[in-house]
């Protein structure tokens, strides 16, 4: 077995020029997608018999909760990798990771709560969803904060690194704390190993919203992505090749 | 129309809902851009320093 593509993904220059080339794929397939979806979302599926048209606001606040949860787990991934193995690309990827993500754990949040306004009588409560949702924002905006206090950009990969691993303790806690507590927040609509308690016209719109917002997560990280490599790239040579390209 | 914007009457949470969600992408796109913009002008600055040195 030969290691020479693992290699290759900690090669600036190559993944650099690689984001560059998927970047439109994902960003067209993902506006088509969530095109789709908003249409299927807002006109086709029928009302729900509970809750009307207002459950039409699970199609952004599902894919937005998942964005904030996904997006968490690749950066404490990518954080480690960085970390344990010394490689540029790795930090750059957690990097690039965290405004990404903590944009849309606001967006979970916000439309969560105007969800529980007419649902629940209320736009939030200490519950232990919202709680550790809330607590996964202040994660994200404490790892940004992090690294804006370092000048220097290995310095604060480093140290930046160690917060991403520690708070990914709180991914489980936000996922199962719907089960482990008695909880407001409703249990899980979709199910890897069961099944999923939604009817099929509206499940599919919410499935082809969160593979539109997954991969539109994956346009936009490998942008941003782009711009971390070459803020740590210090070789001229490539450089020069990199923005003539 | 006036009944798909009406959102039997959620439209007061549906249509804010829909709207944050649509300027958070929109916001990231232009984030995600001006990072690269800016990243590459640093670039270009940086080569020109070593130019100037050699």
């Amino acid at each position: 077995m030969t290691w020479t593509w693992f290699h290759r993904l900690g090669s600036p220059p190559y993944i650099y020029r690689l984001a560059g080339r998927l970047t439109p794929w994902f960003g067209w397939i993902a506006a088509i997608l969530l095109l789709g979806a908003l249409f299927d979302g807002l006109v086709i599926a029928p009302p729900d018999y509970q809750q009307g048209d207002g459950f039409r606001i699970m199609y952004v606040h599902v894919p937005a909760a998942w964005l904030s949860l996904m997006i968490y787990t690749w950066m404490a991934v990518a954080a480690a990798v960085g970390l344990i193995w010394r490689i540029k690309v790795a930090h750059a990827v957690a990097a690039a990771c965290a405004p990404i993500g903590a944009s849309f754990t606001a967006v979970a949040l916000a439309t969560g709560m105007l969800f529980g306004k007419p649902m629940w009588g209320t736009y939030w409560v200490w519950d232990p969803r919202l709680t550790s949702e809330l607590l996964l924002l202040f994660l994200y905006l404490g790892y940004m904060g992090l690294r804006a206090s370092f000048d220097d950009l290995q310095r604060a990969d480093r140290a930046s690194a160690v917060l991403a691993i520690v708070g990914v303790v709180n991914v489980p806690i936000v996922k199962y704390s719907v089960v482990w507590w008695n909880s407001l927040h409703q249990g899980s609509s979709l199910s890897l190993t069961g099944k999923d308690t939604i009817a099929t016209p509206m499940l599919i719109p919410l499935l082809v919203s969160m593979l539109g917002f997954t991969l539109y997560f994956a346009a936009i990280l490998l942008l941003r992505l782009r711009g971390e490599i070459l803020r740590r790239e210090r070789s001229a040579n490539w450089i020069r090749e990199a923005l003539s390209s | 129309m006036t009944h798909f914007l009406h959102m039997g009457g959620y439209a007061a949470f549906v249509w804010p809902s829909y709207g944050l969600t649509l300027l958070a992408v929109v916001l990231n796109i232009v984030w995600a851009r001006s990072l690269l913009a800016r990243s590459r002008m640093e670039a270009r600055r940086r080569l020109a320093i070593q130019g100037e040195r050699q």
